[in-house]
Protein backbone atom coordinates (compact mmCIF):
# COMPACT_ATOMS: atom_id res chain seq x y z
CA UNK A 1 0.00 0.00 0.00
CA UNK A 2 1.25 3.91 -0.84
CA UNK A 3 1.66 5.74 2.40
CA UNK A 4 -1.40 8.08 1.14
CA UNK A 5 -3.58 5.09 1.70
CA UNK A 6 -2.05 5.35 5.60
CA UNK A 7 -2.56 9.32 6.11
CA UNK A 8 -5.65 9.57 4.46
CA UNK A 9 -7.60 6.71 7.18
CA UNK A 10 -5.42 8.74 9.27
CA UNK A 11 -7.31 11.58 8.09
CA UNK A 12 -10.85 10.36 8.11
CA UNK A 13 -10.13 8.76 11.42
CA UNK A 14 -8.66 12.26 13.06
CA UNK A 15 -12.26 14.25 11.34
CA UNK A 16 -14.54 11.48 13.07
CA UNK A 17 -12.79 12.51 16.06
CA UNK A 18 -13.28 15.71 15.75
CA UNK A 19 -16.64 15.23 14.97
CA UNK A 20 -17.25 12.90 18.19
CA UNK A 21 -15.26 16.41 19.91
CA UNK A 22 -17.63 18.95 18.68
CA UNK A 23 -21.22 17.40 19.13
CA UNK A 24 -21.43 14.80 21.58
CA UNK A 25 -22.77 16.25 25.30
CA UNK A 26 -20.84 13.40 27.42
CA UNK A 27 -17.33 14.18 28.41
CA UNK A 28 -17.03 10.52 28.32
CA UNK A 29 -17.79 10.32 24.69
CA UNK A 30 -15.31 13.34 23.64
CA UNK A 31 -12.32 11.88 26.06
CA UNK A 32 -13.08 8.46 23.52
CA UNK A 33 -13.30 10.90 20.70
CA UNK A 34 -9.72 12.37 21.90
CA UNK A 35 -8.14 9.18 22.05
CA UNK A 36 -9.58 8.19 18.35
CA UNK A 37 -7.51 11.42 17.55
CA UNK A 38 -4.72 10.46 19.32
CA UNK A 39 -4.69 7.12 17.78
CA UNK A 40 -4.93 8.89 14.11
CA UNK A 41 -1.90 10.60 14.80
CA UNK A 42 -0.15 7.42 16.03
CA UNK A 43 -1.09 5.96 12.71
CA UNK A 44 0.57 8.02 10.43
CA UNK A 45 3.46 8.60 12.77
CA UNK A 46 3.98 4.59 12.51
CA UNK A 47 3.40 4.97 8.73
CA UNK A 48 5.68 7.72 8.48
CA UNK A 49 8.25 5.39 10.26
CA UNK A 50 7.91 2.57 7.85
CA UNK A 51 8.08 4.53 4.53
CA UNK A 52 11.35 6.39 5.61
CA UNK A 53 12.44 3.44 7.13
CA UNK A 54 13.59 4.60 10.24
CA UNK A 55 11.98 3.87 13.92
CA UNK A 56 12.21 7.59 15.49
CA UNK A 57 7.77 7.47 14.63
CA UNK A 58 7.84 4.50 16.58
CA UNK A 59 9.41 6.86 19.37
CA UNK A 60 6.83 9.77 19.10
CA UNK A 61 4.22 7.28 19.28
CA UNK A 62 5.68 5.82 22.45
CA UNK A 63 5.57 9.57 23.80
CA UNK A 64 2.13 9.95 22.54
CA UNK A 65 0.97 6.65 24.18
CA UNK A 66 2.29 8.25 27.89
CA UNK A 67 0.72 11.62 27.21
CA UNK A 68 -2.62 10.02 26.53
CA UNK A 69 -2.16 7.89 29.52
CA UNK A 70 -1.43 10.74 31.79
CA UNK A 71 -4.25 12.94 30.11
CA UNK A 72 -7.15 9.71 30.35
CA UNK A 73 -6.12 9.40 34.07
CA UNK A 74 -6.37 12.97 34.93
CA UNK A 75 -9.32 13.76 33.34
CA UNK A 76 -11.49 10.76 34.24
CA UNK A 77 -10.43 11.93 37.88
CA UNK A 78 -11.85 15.62 36.84
CA UNK A 79 -14.83 14.00 35.53
CA UNK A 80 -15.43 11.65 38.73
CA UNK A 81 -15.06 14.85 40.84
CA UNK A 82 -17.47 16.76 38.96
CA UNK A 83 -20.19 14.05 39.09
CA UNK A 84 -19.55 14.22 42.77
CA UNK A 85 -20.03 18.21 43.51
CA UNK A 86 -22.43 18.45 40.85
CA UNK A 87 -24.47 15.02 40.20
CA UNK A 88 -24.65 15.11 36.94
CA UNK A 89 -21.33 15.19 33.99
CA UNK A 90 -23.16 16.90 31.26
CA UNK A 91 -21.33 19.15 29.64
CA UNK A 92 -23.76 21.57 28.57
CA UNK A 93 -24.83 22.02 32.46
CA UNK A 94 -21.13 22.82 33.15
CA UNK A 95 -21.56 26.59 32.66
CA UNK A 96 -19.94 27.53 36.36
CA UNK A 97 -17.10 29.86 34.29
CA UNK A 98 -20.27 32.00 32.28
CA UNK A 99 -19.10 35.51 31.77
CA UNK B 1 -4.35 -7.55 -5.24
CA UNK B 2 -1.76 -9.37 -3.18
CA UNK B 3 -2.82 -10.38 0.52
CA UNK B 4 -1.40 -7.17 2.39
CA UNK B 5 -3.71 -4.96 0.56
CA UNK B 6 -6.65 -7.27 1.00
CA UNK B 7 -6.07 -7.12 5.19
CA UNK B 8 -5.31 -3.56 4.95
CA UNK B 9 -8.63 -2.57 3.13
CA UNK B 10 -10.43 -5.21 5.49
CA UNK B 11 -8.74 -3.16 8.50
CA UNK B 12 -9.31 0.09 7.27
CA UNK B 13 -13.09 -0.92 6.43
CA UNK B 14 -13.57 -1.66 10.18
CA UNK B 15 -11.57 0.84 11.43
CA UNK B 16 -13.24 3.77 9.79
CA UNK B 17 -16.78 1.70 11.19
CA UNK B 18 -16.21 1.53 14.72
CA UNK B 19 -15.02 5.26 14.07
CA UNK B 20 -18.33 6.14 13.00
CA UNK B 21 -19.97 3.90 16.11
CA UNK B 22 -18.22 5.37 19.02
CA UNK B 23 -19.17 8.73 17.62
CA UNK B 24 -22.35 7.89 16.57
CA UNK B 25 -24.08 5.31 19.02
CA UNK B 26 -26.75 6.25 22.12
CA UNK B 27 -25.43 4.33 24.78
CA UNK B 28 -22.29 5.38 25.75
CA UNK B 29 -21.17 1.24 26.80
CA UNK B 30 -21.74 0.33 23.32
CA UNK B 31 -19.16 3.44 22.42
CA UNK B 32 -16.47 1.67 24.43
CA UNK B 33 -17.22 -1.49 22.96
CA UNK B 34 -16.85 -0.04 19.58
CA UNK B 35 -13.66 1.38 21.14
CA UNK B 36 -12.21 -1.43 22.17
CA UNK B 37 -12.55 -2.91 18.50
CA UNK B 38 -11.09 0.02 17.09
CA UNK B 39 -7.70 -0.23 19.17
CA UNK B 40 -7.57 -3.70 18.09
CA UNK B 41 -8.22 -2.68 14.35
CA UNK B 42 -5.27 -0.37 14.99
CA UNK B 43 -3.07 -3.01 16.25
CA UNK B 44 -3.58 -4.64 13.22
CA UNK B 45 -2.67 -2.13 10.80
CA UNK B 46 0.76 -1.51 13.31
CA UNK B 47 1.76 -5.05 12.11
CA UNK B 48 0.55 -4.35 8.77
CA UNK B 49 3.29 -1.77 9.11
CA UNK B 50 6.12 -3.72 10.42
CA UNK B 51 5.39 -2.51 14.25
CA UNK B 52 4.68 -5.23 16.09
CA UNK B 53 6.06 -4.41 19.60
CA UNK B 54 3.60 -0.90 18.59
CA UNK B 55 0.91 -3.13 18.11
CA UNK B 56 1.26 -4.80 21.63
CA UNK B 57 1.87 -1.50 23.74
CA UNK B 58 -1.19 -0.22 21.97
CA UNK B 59 -3.64 -3.83 22.87
CA UNK B 60 -1.81 -3.78 26.59
CA UNK B 61 -2.70 0.27 26.96
CA UNK B 62 -5.55 1.35 25.03
CA UNK B 63 -8.05 -1.82 24.38
CA UNK B 64 -6.80 -3.11 28.13
CA UNK B 65 -6.22 -0.45 30.14
CA UNK B 66 -7.58 2.98 28.73
CA UNK B 67 -11.03 1.22 27.87
CA UNK B 68 -11.23 -0.31 31.44
CA UNK B 69 -10.93 3.27 32.87
CA UNK B 70 -13.48 4.69 30.89
CA UNK B 71 -15.72 2.20 31.57
CA UNK B 72 -14.92 2.81 35.47
CA UNK B 73 -14.98 6.28 35.23
CA UNK B 74 -18.90 5.82 33.04
CA UNK B 75 -19.61 3.11 36.08
CA UNK B 76 -18.98 5.77 38.76
CA UNK B 77 -20.53 8.60 37.17
CA UNK B 78 -24.15 6.80 36.10
CA UNK B 79 -27.52 7.80 38.68
CA UNK B 80 -29.47 3.71 38.85
CA UNK B 81 -32.88 4.51 36.81
CA UNK B 82 -31.95 7.72 35.52
CA UNK B 83 -32.36 7.21 31.48
CA UNK B 84 -30.15 9.94 29.78
CA UNK B 85 -32.56 12.40 28.29
CA UNK B 86 -33.21 13.73 24.68
CA UNK B 87 -30.79 13.68 22.06
CA UNK B 88 -27.09 12.86 22.96
CA UNK B 89 -25.71 15.58 20.68
CA UNK B 90 -25.95 19.26 20.45
CA UNK B 91 -27.92 21.41 18.70
CA UNK B 92 -25.09 23.31 16.32
CA UNK B 93 -23.84 19.55 15.21
CA UNK B 94 -24.82 20.24 11.32
CA UNK B 95 -22.00 23.42 12.12
CA UNK B 96 -19.79 20.87 13.06
CA UNK B 97 -19.84 18.14 10.81
CA UNK B 98 -19.50 20.86 7.72
CA UNK B 99 -16.34 22.07 9.53
CA UNK B 100 -14.93 18.53 9.93
CA UNK B 101 -15.63 17.94 6.35
CA UNK B 102 -13.57 20.89 5.51
CA UNK B 103 -10.64 19.34 7.80
CA UNK B 104 -10.76 16.23 6.78
CA UNK B 105 -11.01 17.21 2.80
CA UNK B 106 -7.81 19.58 3.54
CA UNK B 107 -5.71 17.17 5.35
CA UNK B 108 -6.59 14.44 2.37
CA UNK B 109 -5.88 16.89 -0.08
CA UNK B 110 -2.26 18.02 1.67
CA UNK B 111 -1.24 14.19 2.31
CA UNK B 112 -2.06 13.56 -1.33
CA UNK B 113 0.10 16.57 -2.99
CA UNK B 114 2.71 17.46 -0.24
CA UNK B 115 5.99 16.48 -2.15
CA UNK B 116 7.23 15.15 1.27
CA UNK B 117 4.35 12.85 1.35
CA UNK B 118 4.27 11.82 -2.37
CA UNK B 119 8.42 11.24 -2.11
CA UNK B 120 8.44 8.76 0.22
CA UNK B 121 6.04 6.22 -1.67
CA UNK B 122 9.14 4.58 -3.80
CA UNK B 123 10.90 2.69 -0.54
CA UNK B 124 8.35 0.74 0.27
CA UNK B 125 10.12 -2.07 0.70
CA UNK B 126 12.22 -0.96 3.57
CA UNK B 127 13.74 -4.11 5.20
CA UNK B 128 15.72 -4.49 8.11
CA UNK B 129 18.86 -5.76 8.49
CA UNK B 130 19.06 -9.74 9.56
CA UNK B 131 19.19 -10.49 13.15
CA UNK B 132 18.00 -6.66 13.95
CA UNK B 133 13.84 -6.87 14.73
CA UNK B 134 11.61 -4.31 15.36
CA UNK B 135 11.97 -4.60 18.87
CA UNK B 136 15.81 -4.51 19.29
CA UNK B 137 15.67 -1.00 17.29
CA UNK B 138 13.08 0.35 19.67
CA UNK B 139 15.61 -0.59 22.35
CA UNK B 140 18.22 1.03 21.55
CA UNK B 141 16.20 4.09 20.30
CA UNK B 142 15.08 4.32 23.88
CA UNK B 143 17.72 3.35 26.46
CA UNK B 144 21.17 3.65 24.20
CA UNK B 145 23.57 5.95 26.55
CA UNK B 146 25.95 6.55 24.05
CA UNK B 147 24.37 6.12 20.50
CA UNK B 148 21.59 8.28 18.91
CA UNK B 149 18.62 8.03 21.28
CA UNK B 150 15.79 9.25 23.28
CA UNK B 151 17.52 8.80 26.65
CA UNK B 152 15.97 12.14 27.99
CA UNK B 153 12.10 12.01 26.50
CA UNK B 154 12.14 8.82 28.04
CA UNK B 155 13.11 9.89 31.90
CA UNK B 156 10.77 13.40 30.87
CA UNK B 157 7.89 10.99 29.96
CA UNK B 158 7.95 9.05 32.91
CA UNK B 159 7.96 12.28 34.98
CA UNK B 160 4.52 13.37 33.19
CA UNK B 161 3.21 9.53 34.74
CA UNK B 162 4.10 10.39 37.42
CA UNK B 163 2.74 13.68 37.70
CA UNK B 164 -0.13 12.57 36.54
CA UNK B 165 -0.33 9.70 39.28
CA UNK B 166 -0.42 12.44 41.80
CA UNK B 167 -2.82 14.83 39.58
CA UNK B 168 -5.44 11.65 39.55
CA UNK B 169 -5.04 10.57 43.51
CA UNK B 170 -5.09 14.60 44.51
CA UNK B 171 -8.45 15.30 42.39
CA UNK B 172 -10.35 11.77 42.81
CA UNK B 173 -9.65 11.65 46.47
CA UNK B 174 -13.14 12.25 48.62
CA UNK B 175 -12.30 14.95 51.52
Amino acid sequence: MPLSAYLIMSAILFSIGVVGVLIRRSPLVIFMSIELMLNAVNLSFVAFSKFLDTADGQMFVFLVLTVAAAEVVVGLAIIVSIFRTRRTIDVDEMNALRG
Amino acid sequence: MDLATLIFWIIAVILVGSALMVVGLRNIVHSAVALILLFAMAAGIYVLLDAEFIAIVQILIYAGAVTILILFALMLTRITGQQSRTNPTNKQWWIALVICTLLGVSIIYAATTSPHAVATVGSDSGQLPAGINNVVRIGQLLYSPTQYSFVLPFEIASLVLLVAIIGAIVIGRED
